[in-house]
């Protein structure tokens, strides 16, 4: 523990270095340096840097994916806080793979607390345990941690280039640096004149930074207040790049056809229709399945299609019924966690009403918008590679070893991503890419899947089963006992990261269900591991996704069964349990005008789950109309500690709770024969602008502590509409998608 | 055979088979990026542009039946120079990841030259084929609503 907290003291440091008519400061480790990813040739200087200032201005990294969810804007907001520069007068870049932009908050999530819950002790442990992603090469934008992870770093980076600067406007002046001010961009001295940063930027980096003291916040004149995005005007001009839009000189267009049957290779095809079709250069064989390299996608895609292929099988059963099969057999074993247990789940207690409920969800997609893809350039000694991707450390050394090369022999460009919602930390479009490459030596080629092959390739979120039994008494709740099954996320995507997967307990299986704030005397939640080979992975908000349904349809059908109001029942077990997550059901009652009553053809339901730090409140109401039950409002309340960006908040809070309802309305992805049998948004739609709710957004700071915003807005949502479809129609929603079994609006 | 095409006022030749669809005639021959793919089946509307003034989903226009002005999202405003509608899309903030807004303004634009005041309903009705997995759609409406008034005032 000493031992890490002072490696964790170490690592923090902050430097400056000479670069070319300028300075750079950032962060660097005290005893073991890491790799310089941003000044060659320096041995010594062993810089990780945030901030670039040189005769052209200033630069600042912000080595987070934009993904749609602001990072790049908050995170540089964080660093211009201190540093006094305007947003609209920097640039900020993405920047290398590098180990010292690992993420320290997303390792922090696993200690066995429940979040709500944690202690200030806790607190700093995560945060020291958050070093230790360094070593795993944690460069990873995921787990709603960007802020979290950035928040003090940032702002000390910003805090030290400005003292820096000021001491080099002091000496250059013969006055003492306390005596200075800055201001956008600039050092002003007592007499007014002022001096640009760059033109102090030489000066300043022969100067040991001082030590440094953040800001009050009291006196924030970015932080706390809606900012305008820095991507905002290359995404409403066509002119952002995004990794589909690289344009190399000499480029040549590909697409593949791996095969459908999931994991499976390929036992034999036949490319000699293809070959001959035109604008096809070259068809590859990628070992489970092929690409083809042609004048321009189209061509390519046209070309794919004409190659015959026999599959082989995948290693899984090959119907949905199977799959679920599998899943529920995983009951029959001993549960792999049990990460809440508190009194005597098994006794139903003396004069309580029991109820018991099973639920099921469905795999999903993510169908980010832009479709999977990456363009790679391979010279034989060196590989070039242009991916938007959530996990730059992990894509360089996969593609490095696919390549037969070195890491550093890798250099990766992160563009904007179209959409990432988790499925961009994988690393598999990167890999088919740098395959693509190596056979064509010499050429750059973009490698674009069609939407085909993304819907029918991803690493979809696990369908998922839960039972659950509870008891009432006395308008109560006083057992609840939940077990949920599922193949393990974790299990499968550290898998591929890191060649090894986690053994214990898996917490992050049974989030959403196992750590929320509800004060039940005899309570247990236990996870059961599926033995399934369909391939998964992180699913905007993972296993909350699943489990926020589960446990909150439960809570609501409690409440029924308890003659409660749903929300007044909820806020009753919370109160003393988590003030924070009370405040946010007793906002959504008071937005939405809650009295538990709805005419006819109304439904209300309430919705909450706690995940990734932060409680979200849901009120959303259905109305019975001629075409269907259309959901026309929402109310959705959260508290994240510290709101850095209210505006970014909402459109997140908003944009996860869209995606939720998308997946409960329609999302579901099965199997037939081993293969997916959704193909394109027709067949895996999502809400559209004329069945999309009127929604508003309020966001608390009572949290103690700052939380996550980009998937908590996700797992409410599910429940929440649910449980109004049952206030319509008096049918409990147990199992998704619900379009399955309502009659609601397309 | 070699086609002439008229994009954002611009004359391009192209050799290309005749069904090659204009979506990667923009994108893979002429390095205009702006416009994008998503299904390839005109069921998203990230790949709009105008023939004529009229929004079509450029993933299902063959090159030889393009017989019109093309307009991109290239040719509506620049970064430093805004078309009102996107002017309005930025005082709104509405993009997040922001791959589906090219086909989303390309789309909003051919409704208000059509209807310049439009209502909720209309808007719904127009912007129904375009998806947008981020969930933007309550900005888009309030920049539709936005862009309206700034045109006329122009």
């Amino acid at each position: 523990m000493s031992r890490m907290r002072t490696i964790a003291r170490r690592t923090f440091l902050i430097g400056s270095a000479a670069i070319v008519g300028g300075v750079a400061f950032g962060t660097y480790q005290y005893r073991k340096p890491s790799p310089n990813p941003l000044i060659a040739g320096q041995g010594e200087a062993a810089l990780n840097p945030f901030v670039f200032i040189d005769q052209q201005g200033v630069t600042l990294i912000a080595p987070r994916a934009e993904m749609g969810q602001g990072v790049r804007t908050t995170w540089a907001a964080l660093i211009a806080e201190e540093l006094d520069v305007e947003l609209d007068a920097v640039t900020v870049l993405h920047g290398p793979p590098a180990k010292a932009y690992y993420n320290s908050a997303l390792l922090g999530e696993v200690l066995p607390n429940k979040g709500y819950d944690i202690s200030a002790f806790q607190h700093g442990l995560a945060e020291v345990i958050g070093v230790a992603g360094k070593f795993i090469d944690m460069q990873v934008t995921g787990g709603s941690s960007s802020m979290r992870d950035g928040f003090t770093r940032m702002r000390e980076a910003g805090a030290t280039a400005r003292e820096t600067l000021k001491q080099a406007a002091a000496d250059r002046l013969g006055v003492d640096r306390e005596t200075l001010s800055t201001k956008s961009g600039q050092v002003i001295a007592p007499d007014g004149q002022t001096i640009p940063y760059a033109d102090l930027a030489e000066a300043a980096a022969l100067i040991d930074p001082p030590t440094v003291t953040l800001r009050d916040p009291a006196k924030w004149r970015l932080l706390g207040r809606n900012q305008p995005r820095v991507d905002m005007a290359g995404k409403v001009t066509g002119t952002a790049q995004y990794g589909i839009d690289t344009r190399l000189d000499g480029m040549k267009f590909a697409t593949l056809r791996i095969n459908p049957k999931l994991g499976g290779d390929m036992a034999s095809f036949d490319a000699t229709q293809a070959e001959k079709m035109p604008g096809v250069e070259k068809v590859i064989d990628l070992g489970n399945g092929i690409a083809v390299v042609a004048s321009n996608t189209w061509l390519a895609i046209q070309a794919a299609e004409a190659v015959e292929i026999v599959w082989q099988k995948a290693p899984y059963p090959p119907e949905t019924d199977g799959i679920f099969a599998r899943i529920n057999d995983a009951f029959d074993d001993d549960p792999n966690s049990t990460m809440r247990e508190e009194g005597d789940a098994e006794t139903v207690p003396e004069g309580a009403t029991m109820l018991q409920a099973t639920y099921r969800v469905p795999f999903l997609a993510h169908a980010t918008m832009e479709p999977m893809n990456a363009t790679a350039l391979y010279t034989g000694e060196a590989l070039e590679l242009w991916s938007g991707n959530q996990a730059p450390i992990f894509t360089q050394k996969t593609c490095a070893e696919a390549a037969g090369l070195e890491q550093e022999a890798v250099t990766l460009h992160t563009p904007y991503l179209g959409g990432g919602y988790g499925r961009r930390g994988e690393l598999d479009f990167s890999v088919y890419a740098t395959k693509v490459a190596l056979a064509m030596q010499g050429v750059p080629v973009q490698v674009t899947w069609s939407r085909e092959e993304d819907m029918r390739h991803d690493f979809y979120r696990p369908g998922a089963l839960a039972r659950f039994r509870g008891a009432v008494k006395d308008g109560k709740a006083v057992m609840l006992d939940g077990q949920i099954a599922a193949p393990s996320t974790s299990q499968q995507a550290m898998f591929r990261w890191l060649g090894l997967s986690p053994g214990g307990p898996d917490k992050s299986h049974v989030d959403g269900a196992f750590n929320q704030p509800y004060a039940i005397p005899n309570y247990r939640i236990r996870g059961y591991l599926a033995d399934l080979d369909v391939p998964i992975g992180f699913w905007r908000s993972v296993a909350a996704s699943f489990n926020g349904f589960f446990h909150d349809t439960f809570l609501d059908e409690m409440a029924i069964a308890a003659g409660r109001d749903p929300l007044e029942f909820r806020l009753e077990l919370m109160r003393e349990e988590h003030a924070a997550s009370a405040g946010t059901l007793e906002a959504v009652r008071e937005m939405s005008g809650w009295t538990g009553q709805t005419p006819d053809g109304v439904g209300r339901g309430v919705g909450y789950t706690y995940s990734f730090g932060t409680p979200v409140a849901q009120v959303i109401e259905v109305v019975q109309e001629p075409d269907g039950i259309r959901i026309a409002k929402a109310w959705i309340a959260c508290d994240v500690g510290l709101a850095l960006d209210p505006g970014t908040i909402e459109a997140q809070m908003i944009g996860g709770m869209i995606y939720g309802l998308s997946a409960a309305c329609f999302g579901e992805i099965s199997f037939a024969d081993g293969e997916v049998e959704q193909f394109n948004f027709p067949d895996y739609d999502a809400l559209r602008m004329h069945n999309t709710p009127v929604t508003e957004v309020r966001v608390l700071e009572a949290s103690k502590y700052m939380g996550g915003v980009g998937e908590p807005g996700t797992p409410p949502a599910m429940p929440a509409l649910g449980n109004a479809l049952f206030d319509l129609t008096g049918k409990r929603a147990r199992e998704l998608p619900l379009s399955k079994s309502f009659d609601l609006l397309m | 055979m070699a086609t002439t095409l008229t994009i954002n006022g611009n004359r391009h030749q192209v050799d290309l088979p005749d069904d090659v669809p204009l979506l990667w005639v923009l994108r893979d021959e002429l390095g205009l990026t702006g416009t994008k793919y998503g299904c390839g089946v005109a069921a998203c509307g990230a790949c709009t542009v105008h023939i004529n003034g009229q929004a079509v989903r450029s993933c299902q226009v063959a090159l030889s039946d393009v017989t019109g002005e093309v307009t991109t999202i290239e040719g509506i405003g620049t970064p430093d120079a805004m078309a009102a509608i996107q002017t309005a899309w930025n005082d709104h903030q509405v993009a997040q990841c922001g791959y589906c807004q090219s086909g989303q303004i390309m789309q909003a634009a051919a409704l208000l030259a059509e209807i310049p005041a439009p209502s909720d309903d209309e808007i719904d009705e127009a912007m129904q084929g375009n998806l947008c997995r981020c969930g933007t759609y309550p900005r888009i409406r309030a920049a539709i609503h936005s862009a309206a008034s700034l045109m006329k005032e122009a």
